[in-house]
């Protein structure tokens, strides 16, 4: 390793156990998303998926105020919307983001009632950058074995589900013909996409996670047409962008004489995004091998 | 409660509640539930970029709202208009996340943007706010009959040589003014609620159009009104009392919707066991 400002990771990168926490953590929530975010991208349900980490500011302002810790905050808060979303229960993909659209609407303000009672009742000030940005330097190890515990559930549901999953995102009138409980799937899904927007929600924050969750599967969907395969990559592609967002973090602390670090957020989004555009200029004009459908059924 | 202060923010609140309330009537008809979600929210990193470059706040809204909602079309031109809007969402929100990392002292000001401050506006917003709410209505109003078509009626509207490309750009473009008008009343993450619960209650009471638009701007005088008074009262944030009663009127629009259909079944089956 060459000491000094060129070197590409920083003197004390692979020493700090903050690091070490951080690619761990990224790496639980690159499988994750990259296992649901297929889903998200086939099932069209991006809004949910990003209506689910902003509910995250609720569920983690109120898991401060209640102090249970925001992790906690963010799945009971999920769990609930995604109860809620169900209840209205709008088919239409129209009428469905309007559901999503008022059921966030209800949540941000239950959350900017928390975040009010956050700062005056119990004084935590750091709390709005924390819930609404996060960090992913700021995950504490001993919040590991429930992130992974949390993040197994939710990959192993959807590999559980995935036929039948698949059929019912890919056409539910079948899906309901052939017997399978498709609105039983829909709520399902939801609350393992609330699982997985809560993981991703304390790697970078919960207005951002919907970059990780979304980002790689689309990319992913566009260079392969197998969902298997997409979820592979989306795992990849999110193990790297999330991994080199940290070294990228970790380096920026040198980028200034006033010593302060680039967000590790900052990094996340703008990689996922300059990688999604670019797929589209990358990709296959016409997939090579046609008659493979559009998806695995 | 009407002191001298106060009579300002109620004037400035009644004209985001009829913008929202006209402008969210199309957002709701062409299912941009997400799109006004995500212009609003992203323009947030604007306010934040203005902050730090000391520039006018709302000049940063606007800027990084009109870019926001050039973005969403033009992403999305090439894929999945929810994946595109997510992501260019996402993108500026963390370009927001930057500059607060780059400025700390003028941190507080930017988050009541998220959450608003109505009993914060001073008589310095009073100009814009009136020219952006004009040149909202007035770009509706151009709209009108190209956007309902092509709202509606998509094939329709290609058939007939409407570009619909270039009203989606315009409309968004409409959305991003209105937003950026109302974001330092109600604050970002809230606006959009105005914008769709009102006008999608109004919409399960009647399915004329002219009726529905003035509906929904009653609709979203009333939240805003009654959010204002209570936030005056119990001290507690705006935007809680906003996202409630905004929910709570769709709750009832679709209350209501289910019950008519009910009645009109009833009345059908009644008429049906007449005439055998």
């Amino acid at each position: 390793m060459i000491p000094g400002d060129s070197a590409v990771f920083a003197p004390g990168f692979f020493s700090s156990s903050t690091v070490h926490t951080a690619l761990v953590v990224g790496a639980i929530v690159s499988v994750v998303s990259g296992v649901v975010g297929v889903f998200t991208v086939l099932r069209g349900q991006s809004f949910a998926g990003h209506a689910f980490s902003d509910l995250g500011t609720t569920g983690g302002s109120g898991g401060f105020l209640v102090g249970i810790g925001p992790l906690w905050g963010f799945v009971i808060a999920g769990v609930a919307c995604a109860g809620a979303l169900e209840l209205i229960g709008v088919q239409r993909a129209r009428g469905r983001d309007l559901a999503t659209g008022v059921v966030l609407g209800a949540a941000l303000g239950l959350g900017a009632l928390f975040i009010y009672l956050d700062t005056t009742a119990a004084s935590t000030t750091g709390v709005t950058q924390t819930v609404l940005f996060g960090s992913i330097f700021a995950v504490s190890s001993s919040a590991l074995p429930l992130a992974i515990g949390l993040g197994a559930v939710a990959t192993v549901a959807v590999l559980v589900t995935y036929r039948p999953l698949l059929l019912s995102s890919a056409s539910p009138e079948l899906a309901a013909a052939r017997g399978i409980p498709v609105r039983l799937v829909g709520a399902l899904f939801l609350v393992v996409l609330s699982i997985a927007a809560a993981l991703a929600a304390i790697t970078i924050g919960s207005i951002l996670a919907t970059a990780l969750l979304i980002g790689p599967a689309a990319t992913a969907l566009r260079l392969t047409r197998s969902p298997g395969r997409a979820m592979v990559a989306a795992t990849l592609l999110g193990l790297v962008i999330t991994w080199l967002s940290i070294v990228l973090a970790y380096d920026s602390y040198d980028w200034s004489a006033s010593g302060a670090g680039w967000p590790v957020s900052f990094f996340v989004v703008a990689l996922v995004l300059i990688v999604y555009v670019l797929s589209d200029v990358l990709r296959p004009r016409r997939f090579a091998r046609r008659g493979r459908g559009t998806v695995h059924v | 409660m009407f002191e001298g202060f106060m009579i300002h923010a109620w004037i400035v609140a009644s004209i985001v509640a009829i913008v929202a309330g006209i402008v969210g009537f199309f957002v709701v008809l062409r299912g941009s539930a997400f799109a006004a979600h995500a212009i609003p929210n992203g323009a947030f990193a604007g306010a934040a970029g203005a902050s730090l470059i000391g520039a006018s706040t709302l000049l940063g809204l606007g800027v990084f709202a009109v870019l926001g909602a050039l973005g969403i079309v033009g992403v999305g031109r090439r894929g999945r208009g929810d994946v595109a809007t997510a992501l260019v969402l996402a993108f500026m929100l963390g370009l927001g996340a930057l500059f607060l990392s780059r400025t700390v002292e003028y941190a507080p000001e930017v988050y009541s943007l998220l959450f608003g401050e109505v009993l914060g506006i001073s008589t310095t917003d009073f100009v814009p706010t009136i020219a952006l709410a004009a040149v909202s209505i007035a770009g509706i109003a151009i709209l009108y009959r190209p956007l309902m078509l092509s709202s509606v009626l998509a094939e329709v509207a290609d058939a007939r040589g409407i570009p619909t490309l270039a009203v989606e750009v315009c409309f968004l473009v409409v959305v991003a003014l209105a937003t950026t008008m109302t974001i330092p009343v109600v604050g970002t993450l809230l606006i959009f609620s105005v914008m769709i619960g009102a006008p999608a209650a109004a919409r399960s009471f009647t399915s004329r159009p002219g009726a529905a638009v003035a509906l929904s701007v009653a609709f979203a005088l009333i939240s805003v009104w009654a959010a204002i008074a209570i936030s005056y009262k119990t001290n507690y944030p705006i935007g809680f009392f906003v996202g409630t009663i905004s929910a709570a009127q769709y709750v009832l629009g679709r209350f209501w919707r289910g019950l008519a259909g009910r009645l009109v079944m009833t009345a059908g089956s009644r008429a049906r066991a007449t005439a055998t």
